[in-house]
């Protein structure tokens, strides 16, 4: 059991939970601009090492509360899927396609189905650090 | 028929789903698919003769299409998997009782019946293959179903590894006869087939291939040992589909190839003559009805095998004759025994005695089947075993292939007989262990329906051929349209084939009350096919067990040793072979990447002589961050913020790591191992750098850079090439990374928690490797 400070605490959730934004942020401006799944789910990857290295692991069920196999299973799926669309088109597997999307608010958005295939890659790489820091992370007696 | 193929994945994963909630019903749920496969064969067929094809391009790269085919002979395969399929399905739902995981049982009925049909009507060798492999696995997990039983898990493996490695031997032959034509449809290979030499090897590959998943000797041995699977998986996979997969291919090939390869013909009937014999022989000597029967079977394929493999169009008719024919009566006989069994809770003929006055009604159609199975008319394995005959006698020159088809056939009469008394007949007091007998009750009438609508399918055709003449007929010219000229009759007049029938049925009743048993004895002296295979597994399970004990040290060093050893010593030597000195090289373009550079190389040393773990890893990140750095001076951000994510990440990691390691690295004192180590650092080096020079070279040809580059946004849709590399151009690369990513942290994950004492051995193999015996083994 750590034992947790207060000030660190508010601290790191403001650093935590703008970090996750970020890495949305680069998740979904990645097609166009620097970013991108891999590099996102990196971010929010390194976010849960950063909140289990202050808080332990508990904290860490706080900000993901999946557990790791069901990240790994669900990213995969999603990735996996995207690509079977591609079929459904007609095309080959994985080929992609482009849409165009007007959404209110916000005007004409333009998609790829990139966008979710990248979300998969994404989510299995918050899986893999999830899992890493399920595997590696378990606190030993020494503490 | 992708649609066909759809609604039997869905039942498959419906009757998984809901199998606890029905109870046996899911089984009924489970004939929903076998019904949907002959409700659109009947429509399309109504709708047109013509063939049906359907084609969904998969990876044209590979020249792997879903290209689909619905002909004469796949008609007649189709038919028989839907047919039967529905009528096992029924006859399942009563022969279970209820008990767990029958959803998981007719998920894999249901997923066989789906693979059984995507093969037959698969035009594409690869998707056929894929389809056949697929029928060897549900074939495993049937056989396997009852896993708490050793002889139902060894059976099972033994199966599979049979018809797998087969299997192998198939693909292998693919790609060869595939890449000597050219294509790999089916149908375009046999309109232009290569006799190349490779060609005509991938030719030998498919039929071993076809061979051991029809059951032919010397890979006979699988099907008695696939009998610890449940009766009605013996009577669709073991008897009326799956073991007439390789028949089929067969089928297709041999009109083509016989007359063009001169070893065909002799090669397949041989096999084929040898297994009828061999079956035949073993199937007389059986006490249990099912085991009986299976050897039955194989030597009723080897009979299939001689007709549809000599490649003549009067044979190939007959030999869809005695397809169709055999998988109903050997359907029936099986669903017969599946009923003594279930009734009487044995099917060994040494204690059933009397039965058929139990139940007059089983004993009476199974009469009739095995009839049929014998060659008695009127019955449709009289009418096409006669034509198979005449066939026969019409090929002069092979007049020992109808001698031993005679031989052959006398031995299915004599085990025919065997099974009938077997089963049924009431033996005398002294020869008989805890009888059971006159007191069984007669089966339910749903359980009995599904067999006697087989009979009576074999009876009603052999009345009137004409009803499945087109069917046969169109199967026989799909594959060799000079067979349309041959038609299916009950009666052919007093003739040399109706002698020979004959002779078979009088010569099989003289063996069977012949006392052969001193014979039997000399035989069982043979080398044992079976006994080859247990043995040749032993072997290959000890050789793994030494090649592991030395692979598998258990010591990081040396496996990091292996692996960085082969990674300069292979592209090395290339390297070294195909080494120019790059003219052009720019050693440094600014002032900043000198600095870096210098600042990397002093990490890398700091990582070497550190004497801490902690700070060796401390370093290790500084040269990362350092390369981040030149990453940026290059004008690549994507690259970079890579680079630097990765590496902060992992040096979190390597800290949690580190918590469970002494804090010093322990100083290796043999100095063997010591230059061993510097040797294969500075070779990596070395070949590294090599290469990265070598590679980075503008000599090396066009990059794909540029053209990714211009395509990135009119096709991939998206201004960052890097990302749209990663997510469209090589998605395939990168969805087989975050496979093997997420198969890493599960394995990490799953290591780290198995920290329990072992659990008990669950092999399949006993201590010396050799797998478990099971009751599959003939035991003469």
């Amino acid at each position: 059991m750590i034992k947790r400070s207060f000030v660190l605490d508010v601290l790191l959730d403001l650093v935590v939970r703008t970090a996750l934004v970020f890495s949305v942020f680069l998740l979904f401006s990645g097609h166009n601009a620097p970013g991108g799944g891999f590099i996102a789910g990196l971010v929010a990857g390194i976010t849960i090492v950063l909140r289990f290295v202050a808080g332990g692991r508990e904290s860490v069920d706080e900000i993901v509360p999946f557990r790791p196999e069901a990240l790994l299973g669900v990213g995969l799926s999603i990735a996996v899927l995207t690509g079977l669309l591609g079929w459904v088109w007609g095309e080959a597997f994985l080929e992609s396609a482009k849409f165009e999307i007007e959404v209110p608010v916000l005007g004409v958005v333009k998609t790829t189905s990139a966008l979710p295939f990248d979300i998969g890659v994404f989510i299995v790489v918050v899986g893999v650090a999830a899992a890493m820091l399920s595997a590696l992370g378990r606190e030993e007696p020494e503490e | 028929m992708i649609a066909v193929l759809a609604f039997h994945a869905l039942i498959a994963v419906l009757a998984a789903t809901f199998g606890p909630r029905l109870g046996r019903r899911v089984l009924l749920l489970g004939a929903a698919a076998p019904a949907a496969t002959a409700a659109w064969l009947i429509a399309s067929r109504l709708d047109s003769s013509a063939d049906t094809i359907e084609e969904v391009s998969w990876i044209p790269a590979l020249g792997l299409d879903l290209d689909f085919r619905l002909d004469g002979l796949a008609t007649l395969m189709a038919g028989l998997i839907g047919g039967i399929g529905v009528l096992v399905f029924v006859y399942a739902w009563r022969y279970f009782d209820e008990r767990e995981g029958l959803g998981r049982f007719t998920g894999y009925l249901v997923a066989f019946a789906g693979a059984m049909f995507g093969l037959v009507t698969a035009d594409n060798l690869l998707a056929l293959f894929i389809f056949w492999e697929l029928t060897s696995v549900t074939s495993y997990l049937l056989i396997g179903f009852d896993d708490e039983s050793a002889a139902a898990r060894a059976g099972a493996l033994q199966a599979l590894l049979v018809t797998g490695a087969g299997g192998l031997a198939m693909l292998g032959g693919i790609v060869l006869l595939g890449q000597a034509a050219g294509t790999y449809s089916l149908a375009a290979l046999l309109a232009d087939p290569p006799t190349t030499a490779p060609a005509a090897a991938g030719l030998g590959l498919v039929l071993v291939g076809a061979f051991t998943k029809s059951a032919q000797f010397p890979f006979h041995f699988w099907l008695p040992g696939a009998m610890s699977a449940a009766t009605p998986v013996s009577a669709f996979l073991h008897s009326a589909t799956m073991v007439k997969a390789g028949i089929y291919l067969i089928a297709r090939l041999a009109p083509v190839y016989a007359p063009l390869v001169g070893w065909w013909r002799p090669a397949v009937v041989t096999v084929g003559l040898v297994t009828m014999l061999v079956g035949g022989w073993r199937a007389l000597g059986q006490h249990d009805l099912k085991l009986l029967l299976a050897q039955g079977t194989v030597s009723q394929l080897g009979f299939i095998v001689v007709l549809v493999g000599f490649g003549s169009p009067e044979l190939t008719f007959a030999g869809m004759a005695m397809i169709l024919a055999h998988a109903i009566f050997k359907a029936a006989l099986f669903m017969f025994a599946g009923i003594v069994d279930h009734q009487a809770h044995t099917r060994d003929i040494r204690r059933l005695s009397g039965l058929g006055t139990a139940m007059p009604v089983v004993a009476g159609a199974a009469v009739v089947a095995t009839a049929s199975m014998a060659g008695i008319p009127p019955l449709l394995g009289f009418v096409s075993k006669e034509s198979a005959l005449e066939a026969l006698v019409h090929q002069p020159g092979w007049w020992v292939v109808t001698a031993g088809v005679v031989v052959g056939s006398a031995l299915t009469t004599a085990y025919g007989v065997r099974f009938l008394w077997g089963a049924f007949a009431r033996k005398p007091a002294d020869s008989i262990r805890n009888p059971v007998g006159p007191e069984v009750r007669p089966p339910s009438p749903g359980f009995l329906t599904p067999p006697l609508l087989l009979v009576a399918v074999t009876v009603v055709a052999g009345w009137a051929p004409r009803l499945v003449d087109g069917l046969v007929g169109r199967a026989a010219t799909s594959v060799e349209p000079a067979a349309a000229s041959y038609h299916l009759a009950l009666w052919h007049g007093w003739n040399l084939p109706l002698a020979l029938s004959a002779v078979a049925l009088v010569g099989g009743y003289v063996l069977w009350r012949w006392p052969i048993d001193g014979l039997r004895r000399l035989t069982a002296a043979a080398p044992d096919a079976a006994r080859v295979y247990t043995s040749t597994v032993a072997g290959i399970n000890r050789l793994a067990d030494r090649v592991t004990a030395v692979m598998q040290s258990g010591s990081l060093p040396v496996y990091l040793g292996v692996i960085l050893t082969v990674a300069v010593v292979g592209p090395g030597v290339v390297l070294v072979r195909h080494w120019t000195m790059p003219s052009d090289v720019v050693l440094a373009e600014s002032s900043v990447q000198i600095v870096t550079a210098v600042v990397v190389i002093a990490a890398a040393i700091g990582t070497i002589v550190a004497q801490r773990r902690l700070g060796a890893v401390l370093f290790l990140g500084a040269v990362g961050y350092g390369v981040a750095v030149l990453f940026v001076i290059q004008g690549a951000p994507d690259l970079a913020l890579t680079q630097l994510l990765v590496e902060t990440l992992a040096l979190a990691l390597f800290i949690l790591v580190l918590r469970l390691l002494p804090t010093h690295f322990e100083i290796v004192q043999s100095r063997i191992r010591r230059f061993a180590r510097v040797g294969i650092a500075a070779g990596v080096g070395l070949m590294a750098g090599a290469f990265s020079l070598w590679a980075a070279s503008p000599t090396r040809g066009t990059s794909v850079a540029d053209e990714y580059i211009a395509r990135a946004l009119s096709e991939g849709g998206g201004g960052n090439v890097t990302n749209v590399i990663l997510t469209d151009f090589r998605a395939l690369d990168t969805l087989g990374e975050i496979t093997v990513l997420a198969v890493v942290a599960m394995g990490a994950m799953a290591l780290i928690r198995a920290r329990r004492p072992d659990e008990p051995d669950q092999s399949a193999f006993d201590e010396s490797g050799a797998p478990l015996a099971h009751e599959g083994d003939p035991a003469p």
